[in-house]
């Protein structure tokens, strides 16, 4: 098992008692569709938690420092900076909507005073720069203090501007557009280990990037058939390696990862590693392939295993052995007598993410009824939390909910027949260190941290 | 939209019940299956582009439907026409037929036709609703019909028919149903509840420029008429 690591930080999720921390979000019943996040992502420090909704915008809420004084409570995350990042565009040529929905946010690592992400719809990937502003410059010569340009014959004497203190001013600024290389949705984005370079996968083809070149890049997969009618199988997500930067995985439609080496050559159209489970023949149907297809794949932390999500399951897999996953964990399986309602009602289609914790020993994933599932892979045990306003008072612990798969319902369980499927939680993020998630509800992000005795 | 809790349509968990009316036979359910999935490809064209992970998926599984359903015979066509009516009846009865076959078996039927033509019928629809909804974005030539399409494919639905003939040509394009000038005449005659009307939806309401899969569409049309004019 790969070390657990993380100096003072409790090995995996059951240990602790998760507790409530915070709620971002309208509390109305009404939910706006374009309030609906579709992505969340902590930055490479912790410090820093950036969602991204339906309708284009990017929030960036930051930690506070710790409060001395208050040694027991975490710093909150308060909001640092909320920018338009993608607008609606309208593709002439299809006659089709391209929707702003930012799809994914990636953080690049901090290199200076600024903070960097890419953040993307179905089409366009864009560097944003978020940087701070606390002071400003007064006494310029050309200009006077609201901007306005001096006449020149007024100027008789020359001064040094003076920086003066003004309030934190935090700006959002586009520094690249990557646009024009995708002809299929944009499904995943990826920084690479080099911090120069980065992917994008579409439902068809995977593209590399180098950060500082936007009229150019590389199509590195490209499983679009000559004849479209052939078409069985998409891509749908894939990631770099952690640590080597010439690796990454890409995940399909059928529930397969292939793991490439770009050192192989141009076009990695053939894989230099293979992954998929046998498939059970007596549990199969006609459902089998749609619940086989991966919703997302994560590398761990270290870089020795990956974690894909398909949908009843999350698996993990060590990178070296391609046969079958080490570990299987099932995330909602009472849903499986259920598949041909979810089918019609298009639940099937899904796509729930997951993540691992710091130390790679647990692992988090979304299901229905604002109930999102851990699983440490220690002691093999797994709970189910819900995030839900009634159990939103600070600091209230999380109690563990479960479900009933059918017959009779014990007390404090749900019935699988009253689970919420509109309540879905796709998208969840676990701080790189600490024991701090963040799980989106549809419109509201709930911040959960265990805790501290 | 959705209603809290789940739509019991499709038959899940009847499985446990015991002594309750007989759960709808696999050959029902797998024709439901196959009808909600088609009525599913047809619903992708929205004014933003069609999400292409679903629709490979819906279209796979609509194949692998219908690979299960050549196999069984499911494809299979009637026995020789009722005495006095044209060969063309059997577009017509095919579907009362099938339906009376499932409904007396209660189980899934044997095979005992040869599957050439079931093949025939059976291999139209997923080309065309394939190459019209991969080839989406780079052309709309097919937008047109099928707002027509999808209201004979409802017809069909409403009218409880579980036809794979109808649901399948529906999308397969109008003017190739030139069967409505003959079709007329025969179905008033017809008892079965959802044959008349599901058929009266075959027919045109515009005409939807050709296009190379249905082109052969119509090629194995007229195969498939021509093996019954001479039966």
């Amino acid at each position: 098992m790969a070390g657990a690591g993380g100096g003072g930080c409790p090995a995996g999720g059951n240990d602790l008692q998760w507790c409530f921390s915070q709620v971002k979000g309208a509390v109305d019943e009404d939910v706006a569709e374009a309030d609906i996040i579709s992505t969340v992502e902590f930055n490479y420090s912790g410090d820093l938690l950036a969602t991204g909704d339906k309708g284009g915008r990017v929030v960036i809420f930051q930690r506070e420092q710790e409060n001395k004084s208050r040694p027991h409570s975490r710093g909150e995350y308060n909001v640092y900076s909320t920018f338009q990042s993608h607008e609606p565009e309208f593709d002439y040529l299809k006659s089709l909507e391209i929707e702003e929905k930012i799809n994914k946010i990636r953080w690049l690592p901090q290199q200076n005073a600024a903070h960097f992400l890419l953040s993307t719809n179905d089409k366009t990937i864009k560097l944003w720069k978020i940087s701070e502003r606390d002071k400003r410059a007064e006494g310029y010569n050309l200009k006077d203090e609201d901007g306005r340009l001096r006449d020149p014959f007024r100027i008789t004497a020359l001064r040094v501007p003076i920086l003066k203190p003004m309030d934190l001013m935090v700006e959002a600024s586009p520094r690249r557009i990557f646009a024009n290389a995708h002809t299929y949705h944009i499904n995943s984005i990826s920084v690479n280990s080099d911090h120069e370079t980065y992917l994008s996968a579409d439902d068809l083809r995977i593209n590399l990037w180098h950060l500082e070149i936007t009229d150019r890049s590389f199509n590195i997969v490209d499983i679009k058939p000559a004849n479209m009618e052939e078409l069985t199988e998409v891509i749908t997500a894939a990631e770099l390696h952690p640590l080597q930067c010439n690796v990454f995985v890409y995940s399909s439609s059928k529930g397969t990862v292939r793991l490439c080496d770009m050192r192989a050559s141009a076009l990695c159209d053939r894989h230099a590693k293979f992954f998929e489970e046998p498939e059970d023949p007596s549990s199969r149907s006609f459902f089998s392939e749609i619940i086989s297809s991966i919703s997302d794949v994560k590398f761990s932390h270290s870089g020795r295993y990956m974690m894909t999500r398909d949908y009843l399951s999350v698996k993990v897999w060590d990178l070296n052995m391609e046969s079958r996953p080490v570990e299987t964990h099932q995330v909602h399986e009472y849903l499986r007598g259920k598949l041909c309602s979810l089918y019609e009602n298009d639940c099937v289609f899904d796509k729930f993410e997951c993540c691992w914790n710091g130390p790679d020993s647990a692992i988090m994933t979304g299901s229905y009824n604002n109930f999102f599932r851990m699983f440490d892979r220690n002691t093999r045990r797994d709970v189910t939390l819900e995030a839900s306003r009634e159990s939103s008072r600070p600091r209230a612990s999380l109690k563990p909910r479960r479900v009933c798969p059918g017959g009779r319902r014990k007390k404090d369980e749900i019935s699988v027949d009253s689970l919420d499927f509109n309540k879905k939680i796709l998208h969840t993020a676990w701080h790189p260190a600490d024991n701090v998630i963040a799980v989106a509800a549809t419109n509201n992000l709930y911040i959960f941290q265990d805790k501290v005795n | 939209m959705f209603a809290r809790g789940l739509k019991r349509k499709c038959w899940d968990g009847d499985e446990d019940v015991e002594g309750a009316p007989a759960a709808p036979s696999y050959s029902l359910q797998r024709q439901s299956l196959l009808d909600m999935s088609l009525v599913k490809l047809q619903l992708c064209h929205t004014l933003v582009e069609p999400n292409l992970c679903r629709s490979v998926l819906i279209a796979n599984t609509v194949r692998q439907i219908q690979e299960e359903m050549t196999q069984d015979g499911a494809w299979q066509l009637p026995a020789p026409p009722v005495a006095g009516r044209g060969p063309l009846d059997h577009l017509v009865s095919t579907e009362i037929l099938c339906r009376a076959a499932w409904e007396q078996q209660g189980q899934r039927p044997a095979p005992d036709l040869p599957s050439e033509l079931p093949g025939a019928l059976g291999a139209p629809a997923p080309g065309s609703a394939q190459s019209c909804i991969w080839e989406a974005d780079s052309s709309r030539g097919h937008r047109g019909s099928f707002p027509k399409s999808l209201d004979q494919i409802f017809e069909t639905l409403e009218s409880r028919a579980p036809s794979p003939v109808e649901g399948l040509f529906a999308d397969a394009g109008g003017p190739y149903y030139d069967l409505d000038a003959v079709l007329t005449g025969m179905v008033g005659g017809k008892s079965g509840p959802g044959g008349g009307d599901g058929l009266q939806a075959l027919a045109p309401a515009g005409a939807p420029p050709p296009s190379a899969s249905c082109k052969r569409d119509l090629g194995e049309l007229d195969h498939v008429v021509e093996i019954l004019v001479e039966t």
